[in-house]
């Protein structure tokens, strides 16, 4: 990287940013390539954020066509009907997103990504999953971490005015600056599966209830064979039966995961435009941090709810 | 429960916003207020789209340089989102014509704001108005936002604002430690000197006119003698300021009995005669109608901004800049002040800054760094602004709903504090000592086209708001002023307004305006909401007008600073040398105090200069924080301490 000097155009159009986190780092995000699927709210704000940015190319992947829903929380989608008939929501967006920096490459990937090859997530340095099922986060996990270049891989979920998002970087190594000093840091992360399986009578005592209501919802959606977001009120019996087997098997109280909380997130809308842009925001962040290797990552979920405006940082299973 | 599942449409539906600002906050705001189902968005701003913005002004567009923020917001929303109604200004919100009435059409006003001024002016237009605000900044990846409601929570001004950061004159004259010490010299001494006003006064013309005399020349020695060779010039201009005038400071031993002794420097021991002699490729420079495109830099084949060059290489740099000063854009010389847009000004500050650092033994800096410094350029990413929109946003669906006991003031955080990188504290109800809210804002009853403003200032300013060097404004309009250093125009334009009928001033007053009063001795100001009256009864209402929701605590509370003054002072405050010039610079400082009900929080600031917050001090030097604030130079504060601020120009 050495003696790679930016352009004066990217001088210029990156001045601010630089400003907080460096040339160096400026450098890493123009060789960065991100793999983003399931085009949702929150999926687009971070696509927004990180083509701003200046990371090297993005590839979308959202083979759904354009529809009432997918324009809810989605402002890369224009409304004059012409340009989006026959179109998929991936390249209706790519199209609007190459506007927003013309020195990030963006472009489309078909298909199901959870069944490609583990050589195609070789060419990304990081991946992100939005609004995936539990057993399609679990596949597309596992792939990432059979490479041997570490990619860093996130979830992302939004239900009614919540959001989750989940980090997974292996082993990743970073520097921060304390005080006037740069400290060397390591930290090893757990993959989802390892995360999730952990027994909930082990996991800290004061932990987000949103994290066990994400799980009851996640798990249902998964043996009803549902697509993400596919409860409604309609199942709210089905979920809190299932909420206490769990709850059981795992010997912890019912109270950990109240009623109200799992009807709020099945009932409300799948959508929430500012928790989009707020988890958005924070996913941005992360992945800054990862590629540039600067700063504290978020080990290893971190959870907003805007009825209390709390952002959490939880670490599962601190020491896998 | 019900209000957190209750789609958060029927609380939007039918309502009116103003957005202040289009900046980085508003570009994101706009956007999520659009999708969140919002409607009716009016958006104020008066600025217009620079290069620098479109890195996280995602709204904004490379061909969009130079137009109006407001508008071509409103054009990119509503690609999206044609259906709704958005109605941009491209105006200064303290234009007179965003008056209380206007404010009052609003719901809500969502405020993305860069400076202390208009934040300040939109909370008491807010609190006249009686219209809840929402109130945001950010800096890097710190964040806020607040909610203010009337008579709810406290105000946007409740909480005192610290200062701008000043340094004694003698630091920057004499005694400079620190990079930013070189670069306030650099700046507003030497620059102006060198290419502004030749008349305006400042310490380095005394200084050096002092030496000079004393050494036998009494001529300025920033004047270029009629037929002087550019090359010649720069030289003795050079020897002067960073040779001789630094011997000059070492002849005062006492000085220098606990400091460094800073080392002379001469053109002859930094460049060889034959480097000296030789020019830069001025032929290599682009020819161009811009100004702003000149540089020393592209002539002397050095390309890297962020490079920290060498001694000989900012004195080649400050000799090459001079020259195409003088030789480029000879016309500007003698009325340029530094602009941080102006590439050769940049240039030839970093290259003198760095110049004078290396006598001072203190570390040098690149063009990049010594920019933000003289720009006080500040640190701006899209993420942080996008996290800051969305939380706007829903704290502005709670104040539709009127969910009081939900209000929550947040900040975002770069390092988790107790687990949060969102942190939501509970807002704190007015204070009782905030002149700004804790009273009925003041409200006069008058005839507006029969009164005369000498009528106001005589039996309502002086007379009960015992001011005795007023200063009335309307929006940005002066309309009246007192003071010993005003011209004889100004002079006469003001005691013709007095003689004028409030309805037919230049800046007209009538029903529904809100008048600005200040008197700086007494560091006090307020405002007046103005209510058109017909009939006055002449005998219950012998004034014909009447003032009301004035209280006499408020005058003394008010009146706490006016002791302090000494006569001397030509201004009540510190004067920023220039405002901020691009985002949003105010932010919370983060420091941590123990409250009432034994909950934390966290005290915000209108600037991060005064206190430093542990996220700061992780992330950047100590050095570069107290920059990012405007700089006031404290006059005198070591050779006479007479407490005399001074704005350097
Ligand atoms: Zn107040």
């Amino acid at each position: 990287m050495k003696g790679e000097e930016l352009t004066e155009q990217e001088t210029a159009l990156y001045d601010r940013q630089i400003r907080v986190w460096g040339v160096d780092a400026q450098r890493r995000l123009s060789k960065s390539h991100i793999l983003v699927s399931g085009l949702r709210g929150t999926a687009i704000e971070f696509c927004k954020n990180i083509v701003l940015a200046g990371v090297g190319s993005v590839a979308l992947n959202d083979d759904r066509p354009v529809t009432e829903e997918a324009l809810t929380a989605n402002f890369l989608i224009p409304s004059d009907g012409e340009r989006v008939v026959g179109k998929s929501v991936a390249e209706i967006c790519s199209e609007s997103l190459k506007d927003f920096n013309p020195m990030v490459r963006v472009s489309v990937e078909k298909g199901d990504i959870s069944c490609q090859s583990v050589d195609f997530f070789d060419k990304f340095d990081v991946v992100v999953v939005c609004c995936y099922s539990l057993a399609a986060k679990r596949m597309v996990n596992e792939k990432c971490r059979k490479l041997s270049k570490h990619v860093a891989f996130y979830t992302v979920d939004c239900r009614d005015s919540c959001g989750e998002i989940f980090v997974d970087l292996r082993n990743h190594a970073y520097t921060k600056k304390k005080l006037d000093e740069t400290m060397e840091c390591q930290i090893h992360y757990p993959s989802f599966e390892e995360s999730i399986s952990v027994p909930w009578s082990s996991l800290p005592k004061r932990l987000s209830k949103l994290y066990f209501a994400m799980r009851v919802i996640e798990r249902f959606e998964d043996v009803e064979n549902r697509r993400h977001g596919e409860t409604t009120i309609a199942d709210l019996a089905d979920v809190l039966k299932l909420r206490t087997e769990l709850c059981q098997a795992n010997s912890v109280n019912e109270s950990q995961v109240p009623d109200s909380l799992l009807e709020r997130l099945i009932a409300g809308p799948s959508e929430f435009p500012p928790v989009c842009a707020i988890i958005g925001g924070i996913l941005g962040q992360e992945v800054i941090k990862a590629i540039s290797g600067k700063g504290d990552p978020i080990k290893n979920f971190f959870f907003f709810d805007a009825a209390d405006g709390k952002g959490v940082i939880e670490d599962i299973l601190s020491n896998p | 429960m019900a209000a957190a599942t209750q789609h958060p449409f029927s609380a939007i539906k039918g309502k009116k916003v103003l957005m202040v600002g289009a900046g980085g906050i508003g570009c994101e705001l706009l956007k999520t207020l659009a999708l969140s189902g919002f409607q009716d968005i009016h958006i104020i701003d008066m600025d217009t789209i620079e290069v620098s913005n479109l890195n996280r002004q995602f709204l904004f567009r490379q061909t969009h340089v130079g137009q109006s923020k407001a508008k071509v917001a409103r054009d990119a929303v509503l690609r999206f989102r044609p259906q709704i109604s958005i109605t941009p200004y491209h105006a200064n919100v303290k234009d007179p014509e965003f008056n209380v009435d206007f404010f009052k059409q609003f719901h809500v006003v969502l405020n993305g704001l860069d400076n202390l001024d208009a934040r300040r002016h939109v909370n008491r237009l807010c609190l006249a108005a009686d219209v809840p605000l929402v109130e945001s900044g950010t800096t890097g990846f710190l964040g806020q936002v607040t909610v203010h409601v009337k008579g709810k929570t406290e105000c946007y001004e409740c909480q005192p604002k610290p200062a701008p950061k000043t340094y004694p004159v003698c630091t920057i004259t004499s005694t400079p430690s620190k990079f930013v010490h070189c670069i306030v010299w650099a700046k507003d001494l030497l620059f102006s000197k060198l290419f502004g006003d030749k008349n305006q006064e400042n310490d380095l013309n005394v200084r050096s006119g002092d030496a000079s005399s004393s050494s036998g020349h009494s001529e300025d020695v920033f004047v270029r003698k009629p037929e002087e060779d550019i090359d010649q010039y720069g030289r003795r201009v050079y020897d002067h300021v960073f040779g001789y005038n630094i011997e000059m400071a070492l002849s005062n031993e006492e000085t220098w009995r606990n400091r460094n002794r800073p080392r002379p420097i001469y053109v002859r021991d930094v460049l060889s005669a034959a480097l000296s002699q030789q020019n830069g490729d001025m032929e290599n420079t682009k020819i161009s109608d811009d100004p702003l495109s000149v540089s020393a830099m592209v002539s002397l084949g050095l390309k890297n901004p962020q490079e920290v060059w060498s001694l000989v290489e900012n004195s080649r740099i400050f000799l090459e800049a001079l020259k195409l000063f003088f030789s480029k854009r000879e016309q500007e010389v003698g009325n340029l002040s530094f602009d941080k847009d102006d590439q050769l000004a940049v240039e030839i500050v970093t290259a003198a800054a760095n110049i004078r650092a290396s006598s001072f033994g203190i570390p040098l800096h690149s063009l990049f760094e010594a920019k933000g410094i003289a720009g006080n350029i500040v640190h701006a990413v899209a993420t942080t602004n996008a996290i800051i929109a969305g939380l706007i946003v829903i704290e502005a669906i709670k104040v539709l709903r009127n969910d009081t006991s939900s209000y929550r003031m947040t900040y975002c955080l770069e390092h988790p504090s107790r687990k949060m990188l969102l942190m939501p504290v509970e807002p704190f109800e007015p204070s009782k000592n905030c002149y700004v809210c804790s009273e009925t804002p003041l409200l006069l009853e008058i005839n507006t086209q029969r009164s005369k403003l000498r009528d106001v200032v005589e039996k309502i300013v002086k007379a009960k708001l015992g001011m005795s060097l007023p200063l009335v404004m309307h929006g940005a309009a002066l309309l009246y002023e007192v003071g010993d250093d005003l011209d004889e125009i100004m002079v006469a334009i003001y005691s013709a307004n007095l003689d004028k009928v409030l309805s037919e001033l230049p800046s007209p007053i009538t029903g529904g305006t809100i008048l600005t009063v200040e008197d700086f001795q007494q560091e006090l100001s307020c405002n007046i909401n103005i209510k058109h009256r017909e009939e006055f009864d002449e005998e219950k209402e012998p004034d014909g007008m009447i003032l009301s929701g004035w209280t006499q605590a408020l005058t003394t509370e008010n009146n706490k600073n006016s002791s302090a003054g000494n006569g001397t002072s030509t201004s009540s405050q510190a004067v920023p040398i220039e405002t901020v010039v691009d985002d949003e610079l105010e932010i919370l400082s983060g420091e941590t105090a123990t409250l009432h009900s034994g909950k934390k929080r966290k005290i915000s600031d209108s600037s991060k200069a005064s206190n430093t917050s542990f996220e700061e001090k992780s992330k950047r030097k100590a050095d570069e924080l107290e920059l990012d604030s405007p700089i006031v130079v404290l006059e005198g504060s070591m050779e006479k301490d007479n407490g005399k601020k001074k704005r350097l120009q």
